[in-house]
């Protein structure tokens, strides 16, 4: 009888087991491509808006993995990814060089923008010149929360302070603290500590969390926010799903892809411009 | 095999020993254990044969129950050995010893899963029945698919003599079986103890229960610290001890040793 | 803003309105973190009982390496699954990575070791209570461990509950290696933790509770099943 219930439990932790790993290979089954990304694609909202539209004309279902733009071509380097979509136009570039990436194309683009406290401690509310803006922070030591993860976002703003001549390394910790963390984290972070963040406006408009922040700088040239796609090097990574990735890039970049982003609103507010070099031709023509 | 197995059990006489190894007699030799620098046996030399039932009696602290386990194998001793027939104990020597300790050591399992577990090479059937027909020899079929551990004490015990006797043993320890019964279980494990001994087994028996050996005791191991102070006929020993110690034990006086010759 | 009566408002909302993705999200939390348990039962149990059985050269320092990798960084556990799973890692030619499966394998080496670690403790204490018995009867290792191992089944069940604790509420390893993919490897701890990226406390709030709430009814329906079985076993 005892014999009974253990033959009994070792059938059901069995068919437990198997029904688990086949439950994993069945979903392997479907065509489907990884995509590395950033949390701010993701986090507005526009690849929940677009990818219905891809995978319907296509059957191809796209897996975004959301990180930040530095992780997001490190995990593509290891080839863990088909095509990555993101927004650091350098460091693309030099992983297209370095062999990794096939060829980068823009794909979109959006702005960034200052989000501060309302209170605004650096008085710099309703400026144009970022420059100027982080200049006036610095020098008033007021809060910064920087991502600090080697993101597009932490790339473009270490870049945005360059100008300013102000040591953010040795002001962290004091005023300039850095999170280490996704767009939105960040954001909480800004909220909760009163602090200025610098933020893609797409994550901005879909966040909830605001608190006592609000945008204190945007419009500024120097804002701009390019996103590129690329296909990862089959030639380094022959697992590379070429055809489904390309076809996504194709879509992407054309004028269903290119048209789709357009559509994605939040509040009526558009949140990414389209600019891939293929539309940029069909407007002109 | 289960069927001497089965008439051991209920009592039917003495088995014949047929393929099995010559365990008699079991000579301890010189045993001596040493725990932190005191001596808990000294130079302990004893035979044992097959027929008598042997009671090893002394005063706590004695190395009673150590002097059962070095001859059962679990201690192993600083010093001496113990040979059965002539033979110094191996697998098959070991196999044909049971043990009963003090306080039952039973499984977390019904009665009759107990008795079972100690049941090998028989398909289950077989192992089922041969349990339950052990368990009726106990006295304890009613309780046969209760939890063992919540028997009353003297069932506990009952059942831990009858899983002993389930293996079959040649040589039956037991370590102060009856210490914490009353006198109705006292006497139905005594009873158990003489069937097991009426179907051939050796029974080696630790109490320090006098009217207990009396009751059982065809000869006597006398032990007093660590020492060996007799090993004398049942008899004799109850009327006229031969050692000091034996004689202070009897009339219930604190033993000192070598205080003998001033009272 | 964020008020409790408004977060249980919203999560039993949230429940009763039988939204299928709360629902995928839900199934493939517990899919990954049971069969995680699962594996590291099959490995922990018998591990406990044998570190608690045999005697061996260095079997305390390997008892002290158990209970430390009891607090294994969930964080640090999903980058060594990373890296192994990973295409240029040694097995990523398995394609694994960003599957239930490497959630399911990261999740066992985080709780093998506390699974583990409580079951040797407590087949410790109950070997202590046999080892007499087992040395008269010349029982050998292989023999004890599956008897304490069944003996012991009704106090093992804690740290198999242990371990569910452990899994289900970690969020640093699955999201490595699993990418937090909606639809594929999306669980409620990587949900949560999305939400709160994008500022939604509320929501955020609101799963977190069912899936407290989760955590509770599987424990509570383990404990009883434990019991009633208990009691069966001895009908």
């Amino acid at each position: 009888m005892q014999s009974y219930s253990r033959t009994a439990a070792a059938t059901a932790i069995l068919s437990l087991a198997i029904g688990a790993i086949g439950a994993t290979a069945v979903r392997a089954q479907e065509p489907f491509i990884v995509v590395q990304s950033t949390t701010s694609t993701e986090q507005s909202g526009l690849f929940k808006h677009i990818l219905p539209m891809f995978k319907q004309k296509t059957g191809i279902d796209v897996r975004v993995v959301a990180v930040g733009t530095g992780q997001a071509l490190k995990n593509a380097e290891r080839g863990d990814g088909d095509v990555v979509l993101v927004h650091a136009k350098a460091a693309e570039e030099k992983f297209v060089a370095d062999g990794f990436g096939v060829k980068r194309l823009e794909v979109m683009y959006n702005d960034f923008v200052l989000v501060g406290p309302a209170s605004d401690p650096a008085s710099i509310d309703g400026g144009k010149d970022i420059t100027a803006a982080l200049t006036k922070i610095a020098g008033a030591k007021a809060p910064f929360a920087s991502r600090g993860d080697d993101s597009g976002t932490h790339k473009a703003e270490l870049d945005l302070w360059k100008p300013t001549g102000v040591d953010v390394k040795a002001a962290s910790g004091d005023w300039y603290r850095s999170t280490g963390s996704g767009m939105g984290p960040t954001l909480n972070a800004a909220a909760g500590m009163g602090a200025y963040a610098l933020a893609d406006r797409g994550t901005w408009l879909a966040f909830k969390n605001r608190g006592p922040l609000k945008i204190v700088v945007e419009g500024d040239r120097k804002l701009f926010n390019q996103y590129g796609v690329m296909l990862v090097n089959p030639a380094r990574h022959p697992h590379v799903k070429v055809k489904e990735g390309q076809a996504f890039i194709d879509w992407l970049t054309g004028p269903e892809g290119q048209s789709a982003i357009r559509s994605m609103k939040i509040e009526g507010e558009q949140l990414f411009f389209p600019n891939a070099p293929v539309a940029d031709l069909k407007k002109a023509g | 095999m289960l069927d001497a197995l089965d008439q051991g059990r209920q009592g039917g006489g003495t088995r014949a020993r047929v393929g099995r190894p010559p365990m008699f007699p079991v000579e301890a030799q010189g045993i001596t254990v040493r725990s932190d620098g005191r001596l808990l046996l000294d130079d302990v030399s004893l035979a044992l044969t097959h027929g008598p039932r042997t009671v090893v009696m002394g005063p706590n602290g004695a190395g009673k129950s150590l002097l059962l386990r070095v001859l059962h194998g679990l201690v192993a001793p600083d010093a001496g050995t113990v040979n059965f027939a002539g033979r110094a104990a191996d697998a098959a020597v070991v196999r044909r010893q049971a043990m009963v300790f003090q306080k039952p050591t039973l499984l977390r399992r019904s009665a009759r899963a107990n008795i079972k577990y100690v049941l090998g090479g028989l398909d289950r059937a077989a192992r089922t029945a041969a349990a339950d027909s052990i368990l009726a020899a106990a006295r304890l079929s009613h309780v046969a698919d209760s939890p063992a551990r919540r028997l009353s004490g003297g069932e506990q015990q009952r059942l831990a003599i009858a899983r002993a006797l389930a293996l079959d043993p040649d040589i039956l320890l037991l370590d102060e079986p009856c210490a914490n019964l009353d006198p109705a279980s006292t006497l139905a494990v005594e009873e158990m103890i003489d069937s097991a001994r009426d179907g051939g087994a050796k029974i080696v028996l630790v109490t320090h229960d006098i009217g207990q050996a009396r009751r059982l005791a065809d000869d006597v191991v006398f032990l007093s610290g660590g020492r060996l102070a007799e090993h004398t006929p049942a008899d004799r020993f109850f009327a006229a001890p031969c050692s000091a110690a034996a004689a202070d034990f009897l009339a219930g006086r604190i033993h000192i040793p070598g205080g003998h010759d001033r009272r | 803003m964020v008020d409790l009566g408004s977060i249980i408002g919203l999560a039993l909302g949230l429940v009763a309105s039988g939204d299928t993705e709360l629902y995928a999200i839900i199934l493939l939390s517990l899919r990954v973190t049971l069969t995680a348990v699962l594996i590291g039962c099959l490995i922990g149990l018998p591990l406990g009982a044998a570190l608690a059985v045999l005697r061996f050269p260095g079997r305390g320092a390997a008892v002290a390496v158990l209970n430390s990798f009891m607090g294994l960084p969930p964080v640090v556990v999903g980058l060594v699954v990373y890296l192994m799973l990973s295409r240029s890692g040694p097995l990523g030619v398995l394609g694994l990575l960003y599957t239930p499966t490497a959630m399911i394998v990261a999740q066992a080496i985080l709780v093998t070791p506390l699974i583990a670690a409580l079951a040797r403790q407590s087949i410790a204490d109950l070997h202590g209570e046999y080892d007499e018995l087992f040395r008269s009867l010349r029982l050998g290792p292989a023999r004890q461990i599956a008897t304490l191992l069944w003996d012991g089944r009704y106090s093992l069940t804690t740290a198999a509950l242990a371990g569910f604790g452990r899994a289900i509420a970690e969020v640093g390893a699955v999201i490595i290696v699993g990418g937090n993919i909606e639809h594929v490897t999306r669980v409620m701890t990587t949900t949560i933790a999305l939400e709160t990226s994008k500022g939604d406390l509320p929501l955020a709030l609101a799963l977190g509770m069912i899936l407290v709430a989760i955590s509770i009814g599987v424990n509570a329906m383990v404990l009883s099943l434990n019991r009633t079985a208990q009691r069966l076993a001895h009908a």
